[in-house]
This record gives C-alpha cells, structure tokens and sequence, in this order.
C-alpha cells in the first residue's frame, strides 16, 4: 500500500477515522491500521498528530513510454436521429480552453448525422472534424461505436478526449478505454490542465455528491472522461471560421447487439431532464396524480421540463424517467423547482448542484429548504396557480 | 443457464452525514448494504433462472467484509456466492476491477451477466460495460425490459433519453439494468437458512491467474489526487408574507437574476 501507518508512531487517538471518505482506517489493538478499501486518496495525512501516516514511494507506475507523442485534444459529438447533442457544443467550449491551455488543436468525431453538422461543430470551435456516414450507425450500437474510435485512437493518438455523460457516452466510452488500456473518469463536471505536468485535472463529485475528487491519469493517454451535461458553457459560434472535415473508412464494422425498434416517449411533458435549462417537479405532497397537470403547466410556461420525486414515482403517478435522485437522473438545470417535495437526502443529490433552488412545501421544516435558494411555504395549489396566472401576466398571455 | 450477477457493497450514502466543524464526512454508524441497482439485477437473474432454468451465481470484490452482501444476496434465492479478495486488488479503479471481474467470469463460464447500472458510492457506471469488453461480448445498458429470452439470444428493452429501444442480443451478454425492470423479493426463510450454511469461495489473484500489472492500484490507470467537501450552498432565502406576498417576492427575484 502507499499509504501506511507506522505502528510505533500512532497513539490510536482515532483523529484520522473521520478523514478518510472510504472508511479504509479501521482500530486493531489500539492502532489505526489501513485496510483494502484505501483509495490512497491521502486525506489522511495531515490528520495525523503525530505524522504516523505516511506516503511510501510507489512502485515504478505502469504505463506508455512514448506518452508524448500523444497530441490534441478530442471530444465525441453524439447525434441521435441526425441531430446533434447539445452537450457536444458544451464539449467544444471546454474542449477549446483545454487545447489552448496546452497550446494544441481541437478535433471532434461525429459518427452518422450529415456533413452539414460537421460544419456546425467547426463553428463551434473544432479545428478538424473525423467523420463516419456509415448506415451503420443510424441506431446507437455500442460494439461499431466502440470499435471505430478505438481504431481512430490508435492511428492519431489524442492527448485527451472527451464525450457527454449521456446514456449513449457512458455506455460506449468505457468499451474505448478498456481496449486501448487506458483511465476514464465519470461525470466529470470541472477539467483544467495542471501547469506544471500539463496533465489533465478531472474534478467528479463522489459519494452522491458528498464530496468531490480530482482524479488524474498520468501514465496513459488519452485521458479519458465524460462530461456532465449542462455544466460547461458553450464557446463563441464564428460562422467564417475554417476547418477540416476529414471523411472516415470504416470498413468490417459488426454490431452484435440488433436494435429492432425505437420508441419515443409519447408522453405529454418534456423528458430529457439533463438537457432542460429550468425544471419543474414534483412530489408527494401533490397528493394524487392529477397534480401533475399543473407541474407541466408551470414547467410547459417556462419552457423547462417535469421531473418527479421517487416517491411520485412508485405511487404510480408519473413514469420512472422522470425521477429526479440516487436512483433517478442526476440534474443541475439553471432553475429547479421543487414542489411538495419534502428533501430526502436520496432526492437532493440528484439535483442540489442546480443554480437556482426553488423550494414550495407547506412544512416549515422540511429538508428542502436546507438546499434552496428560495424557500415558499404554504399549500402548493395555491402558490403554484397564482405562480402561474402572475407568469401568463408578466408574458401579456392574460389581460 | 449460468446466470452471474456482479454486486457491490457499498456505504448507504444517503446516511453519509458531513461533520460541519470539519467539512469530512462521517462514516460512522452508516450502515453498509448491497447498492441498491445490484438488487434489481439480483431479482432480474432469479427470474431468468425462473423462466428458464439455470443457476445464479453472485460475485463481488472487496475486502472479506464484504462476504455479508453475498450471504444477503443467497438469502434471496442466488444459488451460488463467490467473494474476490486480495490486497494486491486494493485501490483498483472501473479499469482494474473490470479486467478483474472478467478473469473472474472467463474461469465461472457465464451466459448471462447481470449488473447494477452503477454504484451509488462511485456513480461511474462503468464497470459493466468495460467487464463486457475485457470478455469480447455484447453488452446492452438501462435495461427496463426483459422481453423474451431463449437458450441462445435474447430481447430487452433499453432505457434512452427520449424513449426506448428495442434490442435484440444473441448470449452470451452482459446487462446493466436500471430500477424500473422488477421489485426485489425478500429473503425467504429458507433462503435465510441456506445463506447461514452456504461456502462462500475466496479467489485471490493466483486464483484467477491474473497478472499483477492489470489489477489493483498497479493496474489502474487513474488516481485519485485528493478529495474534497463541495462548497455549502450559499444565499438561503426563506419568502415571506401571505401566498401572494411570497408570490411577489419570487418573481421580483428571478427577474433580478435574469430567470423569467
């Protein structure tokens, strides 16, 4: 391990159980001692009173020798059904500052969707654009997608890249960074590059969003992560600016996974939460199902979208992917609107980084008003209506 | 059928409290369970094994603690519990314990894997899908469905952001599932009874013959350089007044920051 505690220094004064996050100290005969969980994250060492906690020189790190001849940062720009992620142009944002700061160009891949995008994505910042037409991928298959990027990796050999932390980006991404034997971190929502190591910082929140960690991965390239929707600020759209598009042969790629049919949701609200700029939702205290109406109507006003605590959820009042929380979708919209929902800590670390925390509950002292920034109580069918009707006026919806 | 169902013990983090003195989290008291993904894809395997026959197999790595969640899961009806511990796989990242997993899977001989979409504790969801490359085989995430399933393929339904797909994979196939597929059954009282006899296996890396570059802190690619406390949410404000009142503030404010 290169974390230790020398045994004859420690007095057991327990100081360094609280500090490690993974509960990797535990007490034997009166001595705090390290056990398998150690994430040699070192929150320990400056804990210690009496510096018995110690970094032990590492093993010579496993890696790629050739490390520098890895160049440009890349990132994946994900299309479903010929249109573009929104994510990708956020990508291309960051993805521009992380080139500059290293002092190297900006590329981006985009597989199906048509030329005309691939312009777009230039626009947005990309120095160069690979891309794939082939039928291939019409339907997300995660082997063809997997398998083209791997192949693109090996041949250009970026420094970094980068997707959304989509359902498409987290399913693929990891197929990527196994074959080519390298890190990839989740859900980031900070990346900088160190000055010094010129290594990419990765900052993710762990732990439900308890605490946050900055993960590293300095012996092999790329560096890979995805990226949380929604948390990176777009670039400027220069629409002179010039760029490559380089067309890709993909040849033999094979999906053994079929997708058969694909089925929009025909749901009434707009659903896709992590992309939506204001959300509206919605709790136990709606007290049935009808309750629902007005979230959508509040949320449909705003142009924002319906999401729903767990316990709306398994009341049967609105479908699953609407659940906002732990075992939901983890949200961070510019407005969040929490009505009658009370704040289990299962519920706040799906949506607690939002901007704006709109809390309406008639309990005073519901949890919920812990993490907002406006807190409103009183019963929600009557704040909600008047909330509305005050909107439809200020828009001269009603005269 | 050889069903594998991959868990994880992990810390309920919704216990996890924040000491506000230190800004640390205490750990405590907080009890440890099986993350709650892997239950459904623990019920999900029982199932399969209902419809068409087969053994479930449940496999974790962690420290020997960790031989608890497996007796929980027998108690529920997995035939079979086998714990992978060693600490030379201490501080491995989704990349190592992936690589793990698979070495693992290759010496059981699995036609269906079945995993939790993520850990609650890390939140990476990554496990699953790299597990499926390390083993060359389809892998097919958010799983909301199960449709059909046969000797040789099977269709499910997968969970996207704007709807769902269908999709059809011959086996063997890796799933990660998502809690709208089934409810967790409770641990029946002869399922009890036989977790309290069951023999756990304990493979350490020899066991899976798994070179020690790929595995534990020496196989993994990332590392954590240091972890902190999110900054406290700032700027509480509580509306005061009748409900029009309140109203009036809110809306005073949200035109303030450019919201309306």
């Amino acid at each position: 391990m290169p974390v230790i505690i020398n045994a004859e220094k420690c007095k057991g004064c327990e100081e360094c159980l609280s500090s490690c996050p993974f509960d990797a100290i535990l007490m034997k005969e009166g001595k705090a001692l390290i056990n398998e969980y150690c994430q040699v994250c070192m929150a320990c060492i400056s804990m210690c009173p009496e510096g018995a906690i110690i970094e032990v020189e590492k093993e010579a790190p496993v890696g790629l020798e050739d490390m520098h001849s890895y160049k440009g940062v890349w990132i994946f720009a994900e299309q479903r059904g010929g249109q573009v992620a929104s994510v990708s142009y956020e990508l291309l944002g960051i993805g521009r500052r992380l080139a500059d700061d290293i002092g190297t160009d900006l590329s981006a891949v985009l597989f199906g969707a048509y030329q005309s995008e691939a312009q777009e994505l230039i626009c947005w910042g990309a120095d160069k654009v690979y891309h794939s037409s082939d039928p291939i991928f019409e339907h997300f298959h995660d082997e063809p997608y997997a398998q083209l990027l791997t192949s693109l990796i090996i041949e250009h050999r970026p420094e970094i890249v980068l997707t959304g932390a989509t359902p498409i980006g987290r399913s693929f991404f990891p197929r990527v960074a196994a074959r080519v034997r390298t890190g990839l971190t989740a859900d980031c929502t900070s990346l900088a590059i160190d000055k010094e190591t010129k290594n990419l910082l990765q900052i993710r929140p762990a732990f439900g969003g308890n605490i946050m960690a900055t993960i590293l991965c300095p012996n092999y390239r790329p560096q890979m992560a995805t990226v949380r929707p929604r948390v990176m600020k777009r670039g400027r759209y220069d629409e002179s600016k010039k760029g490559d598009i380089i067309h890709v042969k993909s040849e033999d790629l094979q999906s053994r996974t079929k997708v058969l049919q694909t089925v929009k949701d025909t749901s009434d609200f707009m659903i896709n939460l992590q992309e939506a700029d204001i959300i509206v939702s919605g709790g136990r205290g709606l007290g049935d199902p009808k309750g629902f109406k007005l979230i959508a109507e509040l949320a449909e006003l705003l142009g924002g979208a319906v999401g729903s605590s767990r316990a709306a959820v398994d009341s049967g009042w609105i479908p699953y992917r609407h659940q906002v929380g732990q075992t939901g979708k983890t949200v961070c919209p510019k407005v969040y609107f929490a009505c009658g929902i009370s704040g289990a800590v299962q519920h706040l670390v799906g949506m607690q980084s939002s901007d704006i925390i709109i809390a309406i509950n008639k309990n005073p002292e519901a949890p919920i008003f812990n993490v907002a920034t406006y807190g409103l109580v009183g019963d929600l069918y009557e704040i909600v209506p008047l909330l509305i009707k005050k909107i439809k006026e200020a828009k001269g919806l009603l005269s | 059928m050889t069903i594998v169902v991959c868990i994880k013990q992990v810390p309920d983090t919704a216990e996890v409290k924040i000491n506000p003195e230190t800004g640390t989290l205490i750990r405590e008291g907080v009890p440890s369970i099986i993350n709650p993904f892997d239950m459904h894809a623990l019920e999900a395997g029982l199932q399969i094994k209902d419809r068409v026959k087969g053994t479930v197999i449940v496999l974790t790595m962690g420290p020997p603690q960790a031989e608890t969640a497996l007796r929980d899961a027998i108690a529920m009806g997995a035939d079979d519990g086998i714990l992978l511990s060693d600490r030379a796989f201490a501080g491995s990242d989704t990349w190592a314990t992936s690589f793990t997993l698979s070495k693992a899977i290759q010496k059981i001989g699995a036609d269906i894997i079945i995993c939790g979409k993520q850990a609650i504790d890390g939140d990476t969801a990554q496990v699953g899908p790299e597990t499926a490359e390390f083993l060359d085989i389809p892998h097919i995430s958010y799983v909301r469905k199960i449709e059909e399933i046969t000797g040789t393929s099977i269709r499910v339904q997968r969970l996207m952001d704007d709807g769902y797909d269908v999709i059809e994979s011959p086996l063997p196939v890796l799933l990660t599932v998502v809690k709208e597929l089934n409810e967790p059954r409770l641990p029946s009282l002869k399922g009890k009874m036989a977790a309290k006899k069951a023999e756990i296996q304990k493979w350490g890396r020899a066991d899976i013959m798994a070179d020690e570059n790929d595995i534990g802190l020496k196989g993994s690619p990332t590392q954590v350089k240091n972890i902190f406390t999110p900054e406290a949410r700032s700027g509480r404000k509580m509306l005061e007044g009748s409900t029009e009142e309140q109203v009036d503030a809110l809306l005073q404010e949200l035109r303030g920051i450019r919201c309306l």
